[in-house]
C-alpha cells in the first residue's frame, strides 16, 4: 500500500521534468512550438489537481476541509441541473444584463462627454478614483431598492462596470495621434466622421481592455451581491447556503462553474478583441 | 484632444487676472463641480425616493403639508431609502468623534478591523508576489507552466470562495485576523506578479548585454539592473494590490457573523434596514481607499525621486 502522497510527488517531479525538457525544445515549425506552449500550462494543470488529490489522500484531510478533485467531479456531474439553475439566474440574467447596461452606459456618457474638456477634467480624476473604491459595498443598498431578484444584482454590476468603461473610453478617444487628426481634416471630415472613422478604431484597445477588465468584475459584484440576500437561487446564495451546511464539495463545484464561465467569458472577449484590433501590434505580434 | 482643447485656456490664462482662470485651467475647479453637481442630485434624489413613505405618514396623520415640510421631512428620516448627505456625515461625526475609539459603536474601530487584515494581507500578498515573479523571470519551464495560470486565474471570481477559505481556516483552528488577511493576500498577490513580471523584464537587452560584459553575476544583474528598472512597475501594481486587498477584507467579514469591521457594518445595516449606517461606513471605507492609494502614491513619487526617475 503505497501513500498517495507520494505517488502525487513522484507525478509531480516528472511533470515538472516534463515541462523543463519540453521548454528546452525549439522545434522548427511554429504549430509545433503553439502546441507546447499550450502543453506546458496543462501539464501544470493536471500535476497540480494530482498533487492536490495525493494531498488530501496522502494526509487523510477530512472533505469537509478539503475535498479531492475526484470528489468535486462526482458532485458536478451528479447535480448538473442545480448548478445550471444557478448559472442562469447568477450568469444568463443578473451578469450578462448588468454587463452590457453598464459598459454601454461607461462608452455613451464618455463619447457624450468627448465634446467638452471641462467635463472631461472633472470626471476623469473622479472615475479613476471611483475605481479604486470598494464599490461592492454597495450591494445592501441595491438590495433594498430592487428587491432579492436579478435585478438588484444587475444594478451593482452595472455601477462596477461603468467606471472602468468610462475612464477607459476617454482615454482611448485621445489617443489617436494628432497627425493623424489632421489628415481627418484636410479631408474635411466632420466630427462623427472623424468619431467612427479614426478615433473610435483607435480607441478600441482601450475599450477592450475595460471591457476584460468588466468580464471578471461583473461576475464578482453579481456573486457577492447575492450574499445579502437572493430567491434560493443562485451561485452567491449556493455558495453560502451550502458553507453552513458543510456541504464543500457542492461549494467547490460552484467555484468550478464560476471559474469556467469567467474564463470563457474572458477568452470571448479576447477573441472578439483579436477580431477588431487585428491591426493592433500586440495581436500582430510585432 | 484633451491636451489641444486644454492648451488656448491655458494660454489665455496670463492675460485675465488670477486665480478663477487658473483653477479652470486646472482640474481642481471642474472636479469641484462636478462632485457640486453630484451633491445636489444627491439631495433631489433623496427627497425624491424618500417621498412615497413621507407621503404616507402625512396621509396617516392627516397633515396638511407644503412642499417645503416635504423637503425638510425626507431628509431627516430614521431609516431613509437613500439618506441625505448631511444625515451620513452627521452619523461618521457622532459615531468617530463623539465616541471613544475603543468601542464598538465607533466607526473608527472598524475601520481599524479593516485596516489591519487589509495591511497584513497586502504585505504577505506583495512579498508572495514579487518572490514568485522573481521565480518566473528566472526559471523558463516556471515562466511557461505557472504564468498562463496566473493570468487565467485573474478571470475567476475569487472572492466568491471568500466566505469557504473563511470556513476552512476556522475549521483548522485559524480564527480572528489571519483568514481575512489570507483572501486579501490572496487577491493582492496577482497584480503584483504580473506587474513585477513585466518590471523584471523591462531592462533593454544592451543593457543586459551591458551587465555581461562587466561579467556581473546573475544576482548582482538582479539587484543592480532589473530590481531598480522594476520599481515604477511595482508601485503602479501596489496601488492596483491595495485597493483590491481592502475589497478581501471586506468581503471576508461579510459570512460567517463576523462582528467587527466594515464588512460586518455593511451586513447588519442591511439586516436592520440602517441605511445611514451602511451609507456611513461605505464612506469610510472609500476614505480608506483613498488613504491607502495616496500613501503608495507617495512613495511611489519619493523613491522615484531618490531614483532620479521622475518625469
Amino acid at each position: 500500500m503505497t501513500n498517495p502522497f507520494i505517488l502525487a510527488l513522484l507525478f509531480w517531479i516528472a511533470a515538472w521534468a516534463l515541462n523543463e525538457w519540453l521548454v528546452r525544445l525549439s522545434p522548427r515549425p511554429a504549430a509545433m512550438r503553439r502546441l507546447i506552449d499550450v502543453l506546458v500550462p496543462l501539464v501544470f494543470g493536471v500535476a497540480v489537481l494530482a498533487m492536490w488529490e495525493g494531498v488530501v489522500r496522502g494526509f487523510a484531510i477530512p472533505s469537509v476541509l478539503l475535498p479531492p478533485p475526484s470528489m468535486i467531479w462526482a458532485r458536478i456531474v451528479n447535480s448538473v441541473p442545480i448548478l445550471w439553475a444557478d448559472f442562469r439566474q447568477t450568469f444568463l440574467k443578473a451578469v450578462l444584463i448588468g454587463y452590457v447596461l453598464g459598459c454601454g452606459a461607461g462608452f455613451l456618457v464618455a463619447i457624450l462627454i468627448d465634446r467638452s474638456p471641462f467635463l472631461q477634467r472633472g470626471l476623469l480624476p473622479l472615475g479613476n478614483f471611483v475605481s479604486a473604491l470598494p464599490i461592492i459595498g454597495i450591494a445592501p443598498i441595491m438590495v433594498m431598492w430592487f428587491g432579492f431578484d436579478w435585478p438588484s444584482k444587475a444594478a451593482v454590476v452595472i455601477i462596477m462596470t461603468f467606471f472602468p468603461m468610462l475612464v477607459n473610453t476617454v482615454q482611448g478617444l485621445a489617443a489617436s495621434s494628432a497627425i493623424d487628426r489632421d489628415l481627418m481634416r484636410t479631408y474635411a471630415a466632420g466630427y462623427w466622421q472623424t468619431l467612427f472613422k479614426l478615433r473610435l478604431p483607435a480607441a478600441a484597445p482601450f475599450i477592450f481592455n475595460a471591457l476584460k477588465i468588466n468580464s471578471t468584475l461583473a461576475l464578482i459584484g453579481a456573486i457577492v451581491a447575492e450574499f445579502f440576500g437572493t430567491p434560493i437561487v443562485g451561485m452567491g446564495f449556493r455558495i453560502s447556503t451550502e458553507v453552513g451546511r458543510m456541504n464543500v464539495d457542492m461549494v467547490w463545484a460552484e467555484i468550478a462553474v464560476a471559474a469556467l464561465a469567467g474564463s470563457v467569458f474572458y477568452g470571448v472577449v479576447a477573441l472578439a478583441e483579436r477580431a477588431v484590433t487585428f491591426w493592433h501590434p500586440s495581436v500582430r505580434g510585432g | 484632444m484633451r491636451t489641444s482643447a486644454a492648451a488656448p485656456v491655458a494660454a489665455a490664462a496670463p492675460q485675465q487676472e488670477g486665480v478663477l482662470s487658473r483653477l479652470a485651467a486646472g482640474n481642481t475647479l471642474p472636479i469641484v463641480i462636478v462632485v457640486a453637481a453630484i451633491v445636489v442630485a444627491w439631495y433631489g434624489f433623496a427627497v425624491y425616493l424618500n417621498m412615497p413613505w413621507q407621503l404616507g405618514v402625512y396621509e396617516r396623520s392627516g397633515t396638511t403639508w407644503t412642499f417645503a415640510d416635504l423637503v425638510r421631512d425626507t431628509l431627516a428620516q430614521e431609516r431613509p431609502v437613500l439618506p441625505s448627505p448631511h444625515q451620513v456625515f452627521a452619523e461618521m461625526w457622532r459615531t468617530t468623534v463623539e465616541v471613544a475609539p475603543t468601542s464598538r459603536r465607533s466607526l473608527l474601530y472598524h475601520a481599524w478591523v479593516t485596516l489591519s487584515s487589509t495591511l497584513l494581507g497586502f504585505a504577505l500578498g506583495t512579498l508572495l508576489g514579487i518572490l514568485l515573479a522573481v521565480f518566473i523571470v528566472h526559471n523558463r519551464a516556471m515562466d511557461k507552466s505557472v504564468m498562463p495560470w496566473v493570468v487565467a486565474s485573474q478571470t475567476i471570481p475569487i472572492l466568491a470562495i471568500a466566505p469557504m477559505i473563511i470556513v476552512v481556516l476556522n475549521a483548522v483552528g485559524l480564527t480572528g485576523l489571519l483568514p481575512k488577511a489570507l483572501i486579501s493576500t490572496y487577491l493582492s498577490f496577482f497584480p503584483v506578479v504580473v506587474g513585477m513580471v513585466k518590471g523584471l523584464r523591462s531592462p533593454e537587452p544592451i543593457q543586459l548585454d551591458l551587465m555581461r560584459t562587466y561579467s556581473a553575476s546573475a544576482a548582482q544583474t538582479f539587484w543592480k539592473l532589473r530590481w531598480p528598472s522594476a520599481m515604477p512597475y511595482l508601485f503602479t501594481s501596489l496601488k492596483v494590490a491595495v485597493a483590491i486587498s481592502l475589497v478581501g477584507a471586506i468581503v471576508g467579514e461579510l459570512p460567517t457573523g463576523a462582528v467587527a469591521g466594515l464588512g460586518a457594518r455593511l451586513l447588519a445595516g442591511s439586516y436592520y434596514g440602517q441605511t445611514v449606517q451602511i451609507w456611513s461606513a461605505l464612506f469610510m471605507a472609500a476614505a480608506l481607499a483613498a488613504i491607502l492609494v495616496a500613501v503608495i502614491g507617495a512613495g511611489h513619487r519619493m523613491v522615484l525621486k531618490r531614483m532620479g526617475m521622475a518625469q
